[in-house]
């Protein structure tokens, strides 16, 4: 695997993907993208978050798709295939998560419907987490 | 003390690329004229930043002060994304209120490029606005999309309904001469064309425009002295930020915050904005005449119908259906004709909000008046914490 389009956000373990997050030693506040350094829960004091792998299923908060390219620094692929966006709720986090969809379009998704971490590649060659059919 | 708004002007919207400066100090010329004030009235210069002007850009109200002849006025510039404009309007009547100054000129415009917001130029892996397009492709439609297709889901919106609010807005923008969208739409037309993030088809989503607009704001007693009777005043100005933990997906971030440790707050960031508006004019949603609400896209703007209070979440495609919203109705929303009919001229747009406000109040808002006006609300939202609500008042 080439390195990731971003250090530190996810990781793949024998063909595994995880997201990669920090959860606060205090409060169990978690974090993603990982925060490093001050807690930001305004009632926590907590400076020490550490690093934790996210739920690797969750449930479709909402979905969309860019029918047009996108414009730089997004690489588009020639020819250009519609990206589709999945914001999934992990329930144990609390958190909802932005990711590209692997594999499926707009018409395969609905509000609620579960999916998993899975991981590809962008158009130019770095991979990065995606969801996808658990 | 209460600080009023002597003066309010605009340069129409479209799409020219000329320089954004030309399209603010005509705006401000224009406030200036309607106020009955002089440039060499006025004490205080606040400028709405614009990011994608270069240097010049930065430093708005310098910019302004110097294209209109320096003339030795304090100045500021500010920079709030989407409610910077409004930033700008509450810096200006913070130092009006605490008596260092009787006249303030409060301008915002912008010269934008064509196509998708984009990020400022570059490789910047620590700007989350720009990593996600890098990692994502996620435009700002992108995010519409989003709260449109949740919409869908929690509360049964269609797309014939998204359709009719650009259908409203069309009308209304068609009676306004400021407006860079002046002609009227059919949902035939809307649902014809192109989709861009589904369910959001081109003409749900706003254009990003060029514009300037500019506002007169004046001590009560200045006004007086002045000679104007009756103006409109600023009966409240909320810039509040979110509240830990926000549940709601925002541009630019990757996720929300995370309701592990602390339970989600009592109200949605939105929704916080404008009751804090509510709480300081002394207010409720039934006390307005009509409201300008930042629709970014058709879907929003019933979110924004909900968050503002005009009636319970899930039930502002009733007031749509109803035609509550529509200009002539019971509580008329976006009587200017609202995103839909101008773009977005980013730091332009919340002062533009505003001179609607002011001339709907004032009983001047030609065919598209709002009978009987007495209060109305602006909000706003734009990325990283920032939005805003203004209510004015006769």
């Amino acid at each position: 695997m080439t390195a990731p389009v971003i250090d530190g956000w996810f990781t793949v373990d024998d063909g595994t993907a995880h997201l990669l997050g920090t959860r606060c030693s205090d409060c169990r506040t978690v974090y993603f993208p990982p925060q490093t350094g001050l807690c930001r829960n305004p009632h926590c004091d907590g400076e020490d978050l550490t690093g934790t792998r996210l739920s690797r299923r969750g449930t479709v908060w909402s979905y969309t798709n860019a029918c047009y390219p996108p414009p730089a620094p997004f690489v588009t692929a020639e020819p250009y295939v519609p990206v589709t966006l999945a914001a999934v709720e992990l329930a144990e986090e609390g958190i909802v998560v932005l990711g590209q969809v692997k594999d499926l379009t707009v018409e395969d998704l609905h509000v609620g419907m579960e999916l998993e971490l899975t991981w590809g590649p962008l158009a130019d060659g770095p991979p990065v987490w995606m969801w996808g059919r658990p | 003390m209460s600080a009023v708004i002597l003066g309010a002007g605009m340069h129409p919207w479209g799409k020219w690329g000329r320089p954004f400066t030309e399209y603010g100090v005509a705006a401000a010329r224009a406030a200036l004229r309607d106020a009955g004030l002089a440039w060499s009235d006025v004490q205080f210069v606040v400028g709405a930043d614009t990011i994608r002007n270069g240097y010049p850009g930065f430093v708005a109200g310098a910019t302004f002060a110097q294209a209109m002849g320096w003339n030795g006025a304090r100045i500021a510039s500010c920079y709030a994304a989407c409610a910077s404009g409004a930033q700008a309007i509450d810096i200006a009547r913070t130092r009006i209120l605490a008596g260092l100054c009787d006249v303030a000129l409060v301008v915002g415009a912008d010269s934008t490029p064509k196509g998708f917001f984009k990020p400022v130029g570059g490789d910047r892996p620590d700007d989350p606005d720009w990593l996600r397009f890098r990692l994502l492709g996620a435009t700002n439609p992108a995010y519409f999309a989003l709260y449109a297709r949740r919409r869908m889901a929690l509360y049964g919106s269609t797309a014939e309904d998204f359709a009719a609010v650009k259908v409203k807005n069309a009308l209304a923008g068609s009676l306004n001469g400021n407006a860079r969208y002046r002609r009227t739409t059919t949902a035939e037309q809307v649902l014809a064309s192109p989709m861009v993030a589904d369910p959001l088809r081109l003409m749900d989503i706003c254009a990003t425009s060029d514009g300037g607009a500019a506002l007169v704001l004046a001590s009560d007693d200045f006004a007086r002295r002045h000679g104007a009777s009756g103006p409109v005043r600023l009966a409240a100005v909320s810039t509040v930020t979110p509240t830990f933990p926000g549940t709601v997906l925002e541009l630019p971030n990757f996720a929300t915050d995370s309701t592990a440790a602390v339970p989600p707050p009592e109200r949605t960031f939105r929704a916080s904005i404008a009751h804090a508006a509510y709480e300081e004019a002394g207010l409720g949603p039934g006390d307005l005449s009509f409201a300008e609400v930042y629709d970014l896209s058709t879907a929003l703007e019933l979110d924004w119908v909900e968050d503002v209070g005009l009636c319970p979440p899930g039930e502002a495609e009733k007031l749509l259906r109803a035609g509550d919203t529509a200009l002539g109705g019971r509580i008329p929303v976006n009587p200017s004709g609202g995103l839909a009919s101008f773009g977005e001229a980013v730091p332009a747009q919340a002062i533009a909000q505003v001179c609607e406000l002011t001339w709907q109040l004032r009983g001047r808002a030609g065919a598209r008046q709002v009978e009987g006006a007495r209060a109305g609300l602006a909000a706003n939202q734009g990325l990283f914490g920032h939005g805003s609500a203004i209510i004015t008042t006769t």
